[in-house]
């Protein structure tokens, strides 16, 4: 196969239940470039790319590589075609070694013995871009940088010419990011193709060439990064100025609420995720906690609501100790949680949607009587939330995996905030939303702190921090940095402290 | 006293073998993540066929060979039931068993009770079975006790060592990964769940035409339920089956030999049994990540869903 | 070329989910019917001989229901374990565990208690013996992520072994003339039979009470929601703050209780004594799972599967006797009705569609 020289897609279109995800799309790639790819979540990058691979059938539309039609049926023919991806969630085989994972998909593997060669292979390559991994180690035993170049490996020794990469900087730290951009620069001075997903503009300005930029669908501006800046960018992206203005009131916060004394939880790999963080949260208050995915931002917020333990360190509510209590005693003392995975931890798939309704509420008085559900009134409050959070759906009767990610997104939204909680514990609550749904939220949410509602908030969108908090906290490996009031002038260096690079006194 | 332990130790061995067979066969079927509960049912139509065959050709290795086409083609009921239409992999195999045992008793009717007048010899290594002890335990055995530990070390070999092996392992620890690297998982794990086919018709074989060399109605006797357990007490590691299988052979030898001495042999019968739990529990307890199950054991596996 | 493509099927009524039933056991009636002729037997002669056995004459009836009694216990608690994505197979081992309990309260306490002491007290204790039996696995799951497959199956035959035990040793009775077994439960720990017959009504009707109770269980009361919540997604169960450790003790401790109330009814109704585990029970806790699977989980509608599958092991047993066919006819039967209503399922919870290419 010919070293890919170009390679274009022409009109690529696809729908998924009749809504385009892709439309008439155009895109042209050349030898040595780096292509950024920005849009919000759900603009169909993702999918633009999955064609791309070979995961998904285009509609209708061409791709050409050096000037000449090819299809691409599977990701295998395109591995053969020279394109490689490295997919946000890794395709990796936790239980295996960095040698098995590698041999699995590399096409020259030897059939006995594939270990011995692969090995010589991984090192060479280890030499050759810096890697510095340990070949034999499980995967799982790996931080996410080194498993993401493992990835690169896989595709590299393919002969990938061409490498997409999905949002590859969601879970790396500012460290690890530095580095990946280097192997970017590496990769196209010895020819690559780069195209980089993401939809954070800082990074594709400082990596990219060039930048493509998608919104519902279609493109709609496509420059030279060196032509354009942020705020441009950013007004292609969503349509529309993102204001940063603040349409909220100082508001006088109220009694103490929430307070967290030098909590340390573990991870799932066993190893310290929140190291001795502590903070107290106030009645009319949104407390944000700004910082990269996987700082232990989930294990924080999984500690407080009960879901996992707690080895040293107090969490108390209105004075009295919640710590290590069953996450339904700690739902009943008024903290809702709105969780950071939420089709995979907060729906049941299979039931109905007056059922999810009332997936952490249906023990209350309200909705039981003893040992039974009274149903009539989990309706009519079904049919309350789908009305306030504008849920669209035929009936609440039907199963839940009926509905659209967005939509029950908004129900479980409902569900925890439709009872006045004392305390939210919302992550990354607008993650996958459209701009309409993320306005409504976000209004809510202040209004919330308005009725006298304490609110903490993980979010990795610095915008979304800057419009709603009274105080931010930001966290980087399990620790606070700092907190800070939103209008503390050290907040410039909000940036450096979430790469870990600074650190404030603790307050 | 010797003679006792030789014999005893000799016993242990043929116990053991169809133990061996059928685990290998069930290691490798759960690898690729296919969990088979059908072991029992297909170890009867092995036997069955097996006994038949032998009996109506004269010929022990014909039989043999009918026995395994005969369990490989039983098996892709469950291959296809919990491969292409993604069914419970529990049900299913339960269902296996009961249509393997009832065909066979159908089957078998008129063959029960007749003995079977052309067996499978024993095999004398030449010199090894001269040895004093190791010679009568191991070098003058049926040739399936030869087959079932080359068959089991073959298959370490096969799953550890060579690329086909990473790629079944692979698709039982995450199917959607194996898929996108160009690997067919479909195509695997029926492989896998029809060659562990093959392995539990060959135990069965050997327990009609070898050890008890005649045919009777539930022969089997449980051994496909104990390879079950057996696949998990070897930890998913066809090296380990070897010895595990032939302690708990010999646990079944030793059950009635210790009666005398006033250990009841159904306390000695669920010894295996209890056994299994045991480690299960210790492994829990000590280190989990140990405990290397493939991750995606009895997960249907739907192409496309991401 | 013919493409084969499947979409998620999204609204699944209930009529379309009787007439996929409907359809898989007819379609296994052509296999079992091509498995008949190979095998040398008239496929409708033996398929009628066994409804008339079972459904076709007044002794067919009577010992259809007799069979259905344990079929419909453990079916119902089965389809309770199984929604909560608990696959118990140890149904075998619960049902002895909660005829041993039955027994040994019957033997000891049996001649110096009146019957309706004594009848209340065994069905407890058989009761208590299946849950316990049950309980320990969910133990084995929740705390130490022991596989419920694995353990469920050990226990069976743990639990054979230990009844074994117990009737060669300690319990052997003199009324059994040196056989294995304990003597007879007194008269006042016996069940009374509608006369003519081998059905021990008042279990009969403990089956279909506690399968209508646990309908309600299931779909009007926490417990039953908690139940689908954590059978649906596990994880959601957890952050909806249900106590799996509590719920899953519930869930064996009734799936296993049923059990061992099926086993009650066994000893003190039909056998008045305990013998071998495998006169005790005929595989009813396999052929339950049919029995579950057949009533697509709902407890309610096991009483009628238990009844329908009773009816084959009936009709099973007079083919056996009028056609000679072996022991493990049924066997093929139950396997082959088994595999279709699996199959079924999938063109259920998928449309199928053939496109040309």
């Amino acid at each position: 196969m010919k070293k890919i020289q170009t390679l274009e897609m022409k009109k690529i279109s696809k729908s998924f239940h009749g809504i385009f995800a892709n439309k008439d799309i155009d895109l042209k790639v050349e030898s040595g470039e780096i292509v950024g790819l920005l849009g919000e979540n759900g603009a169909g990058k993702t999918t633009l790319m999955n064609i791309l691979y070979g995961l998904y059938q285009p509609d209708s539309g061409q791709i050409r590589i050096n000037n000449q039609d090819i299809r691409i049926n599977n990701p295998v023919e395109s591995i053969n075609f020279g394109i490689g991806m490295v997919h946000q969630h890794f395709m990796l085989i936790q239980n295996h070694s960095v040698i098995e994972n590698i041999a699995l998909g590399y096409k020259e593997t030897p059939f006995f013995f594939p270990k011995i060669k692969i090995r010589e292979k991984v090192e060479q390559f280890s030499e050759k871009f810096n890697f510095n991994i340990d070949p034999d180690k499980k995967v799982w035993q790996l931080s996410a940088g080194e498993q993401q170049r493992v990835e690169i490996i896989k595709a590299l020794l393919n002969g990938a010419d061409l490498l997409i990469f999905d949002e590859p900087t969601s879970v790396l730290t500012p460290e690890e990011i530095k580095e990946l951009i280097s192997i970017f620069r590496q990769m196209k001075a010895s020819g690559h193709i780069i195209i980089f997903i993401s939809h954070k503009l800082d990074e594709i300005m400082d990596i990219c060439d060039r930048v493509v930029v998608l919104q519902k669908g279609k493109i709609v501006g496509s420059t030279d990064t060196k032509d354009t800046d942020k705020k441009s960018l950013a007004r292609i992206m969503v349509g529309r100025d993102i204001s940063f203005n603040i349409d909220k009131k100082k508001i006088a916060r109220g009694r103490k609420i929430l307070s967290v004394d030098s909590i340390s939880v573990m991870g799932d790999k066993g190893l310290d995720a929140v190291k001795n963080i502590s903070f107290e949260l106030f009645e009319n208050e949104i407390f944000g906690v700004a910082g990269v995915s996987g700082n232990g931002q989930r294990e924080l917020a999984e500690a407080i609501t009960g879901i996992r333990p707690i080895y040293s360190g107090k969490i108390k509510i209105n004075g009295s100790d919640i710590t290590n209590k069953s996450p339904r005693d700690i739902y009943d003392t008024g903290i809702s949680h709105v969780p950071e995975e939420r089709i995979k931890f907060g729906i049941a798939p299979g039931l109905f949607l007056y059922d999810n309704a009332v997936l952490k509420q249906h023990h209350l008085k309200k909705f039981s009587r003893r040992w039974f559900l009274k149903y009539s009134k989990i309706k009519n409050h079904t049919e309350d939330i789908i009305k306030d959070f504008n849920v669209s759906t035929h009936s609440i009767n039907s199963q839940i995996r009926n509905l659209s990610g967005g939509n029950i997104q908004k129900l479980i939204l409902g569900r925890e905030i439709s009872e006045q909680p004392q305390l939210l514990v919302a992550s990354h609550p607008t993650y996958g939303l459209d701009v309409g749904a993320t306005q409504f939220l976000r209004r809510h949410l202040l209004s919330l702190r308005k009725q006298g509602s304490a609110v903490l908030l993980f979010s990795e969108d610095l915008e979304e921090i800057f419009e709603l908090c009274d105080r931010i906290a930001v966290i980087f490996d399990g620790e606070f940095m700092a907190i800070l009031d939103s209008d503390d002038k050290n907040l410039s260096e909000i940036g450096p402290m979430m790469a870990g690079s600074k650190r404030l006194k603790k307050q | 006293m010797e003679d006792i332990i030789i014999s005893t130790l000799q016993r242990t061995m043929v116990a053991g073998t169809p133990l061996l067979l059928a685990t290998t066969g069930e290691i490798i079927c759960e690898r690729s993540g296919i969990l088979n509960l059908g072991v029992e049912g297909v170890m009867a139509i092995g036997a069955v066929t097996a006994f038949i065959v032998t009996m109506t050709t004269g010929s022990p290795w014909l039989g043999v060979a009918v026995a395994i086409a005969a369990g490989m083609t039983i098996s892709i009921i469950h291959a296809f039931a919990s491969i292409t239409l993604q069914a419970n992999q529990v049900v299913s195999g339960l269902a296996l068993t009961m249509l393997g045992l009832g065909l066979s008793g159908m089957i078998g009717k008129s063959y029960v009770g007749k003995p079977l007048l052309i067996k499978m010899e024993d095999w004398n290594i030449p010199w090894f079975s001269d040895l004093p002890w190791l010679g009568k335990i191991f070098f003058s055995q049926s040739p399936f006790f030869y087959l079932a530990i080359l068959l089991a070390l073959v298959s370490w070999f096969f799953l550890e060592r060579t690329r086909l092996g990473i790629e079944i392992r692979s698709t039982g620890e995450n199917p959607q990964a194996t898929e996108t690297q160009g690997v067919n998982v479909s195509k695997l794990r029926y492989l896998s769940v029809i060659i562990g086919g093959g392995f539990s018709a060959l135990a069965g074989a050997h327990l009609s035409i070898s050890y008890s060399k005649s045919w009777i109605e539930g022969m089997t006797a449980g051994r496909g339920w104990i390879a079950i357990a057996l696949t998990i007490f070897a930890l998913w590691n066809p090296g380990r089956a070897i010895w595990a299988a032939f302690v708990f052979g010999g646990i079944f030898v030793v059950q009635y030999l210790l009666q005398p001495l006033g250990i009841s042999p159904n306390f000695l019968a669920m010894l295996p049994y209890i056994a299994t739990l045991l480690i299960l529990l210790l492994i829990s307890l000590k280190d989990p990540k140990k405990l290397n199950a493939p991750a995606m054991l009895a997960e249907p596996y739907k192409r496309g869903k991401r | 070329m013919i493409k084969i493509k499947t979409t998620d099927r999204y609204n699944i009524t209930p009529l379309r989910s009787f007439m996929t039933n409907i359809l898989s056991l007819a379609a296994a009636l052509v296999v079992i019917s091509i498995l008949f002729l190979i095998s040398g037997v008239n496929p409708i002669f033996a398929i009628s001989e066994i409804f008339s056995g079972s459904f076709g004459s007044f002794y067919g009836i009577k010992e259809t229901l007799t069979k259905a009694i344990p079929l419909i216990l453990i079916g119902a608690g089965l389809t309770l374990a199984f929604r909560a994505k608990f696959w118990n197979i140890g149904a075998e081992g619960q049902l002895l565990m909660g005829a041993i309990f039955a027994t040994w309260t019957g033997l000891n306490f049996g001649e110096s208690l009146p019957p309706y002491i004594i009848v209340p007290l065994i069905f407890l204790a058989g009761f208590t013996g299946g849950a316990f039996w049950g309980i320990i696995p969910a133990i084995l799951k929740i705390k130490f992520s022991i596989n419920e497959v694995i353990s469920t199956l050990m226990l069976n035959y743990i639990c054979a072994e230990i009844l074994t035990m117990l009737i060669v040793g300690p319990w052997k009775g003199k009324e059994r003339f040196g056989f294995p077994g304990t003597n007879n439960l007194p008269d006042s720990a016996i069940l009374g039979i509608i006369p003519g017959s081998r059905i021990h009504y008042a279990t009969l009707i403990l089956s279909i009470l506690c399968a209508i109770v646990l309908c309600v269980v299931v779909y009007k009361t926490r417990f039953g929601y908690e139940t689908r919540v954590v059978g649906e997604n596990p994880h959601a169960g957890k952050y909806a703050g249900i106590n799996f450790l509590k719920t899953s003790i519930i869930i064996m401790a009734v799936s296993g209780g049923f059990a061992g109330l099926a086993g009650v009814g066994e000893i003190a109704g039909i056998h008045h004594y305990l013998g071998y585990p495998a006169s005790v029970s005929s595989g009813y806790g396999f052929t339950a799972i049919i029995v579950a699977w057949l009533a697509k989980l709902n407890p309610l509608y096991a009483v009628i599967s238990g009844i329908f599958f009773a009816g084959i092991l009936v009709g099973g047993d007079a083919i056996q006797i009028s056609l000679g066919l072996p022991a493990a006819t049924v066997q093929i039967v139950n396997g082959t009705l088994l595999i279709f209503l699996i199959m079924g399922d999938y063109f259920l919870k998928n449309k199928i569609r053939f496109e040309m290419q």
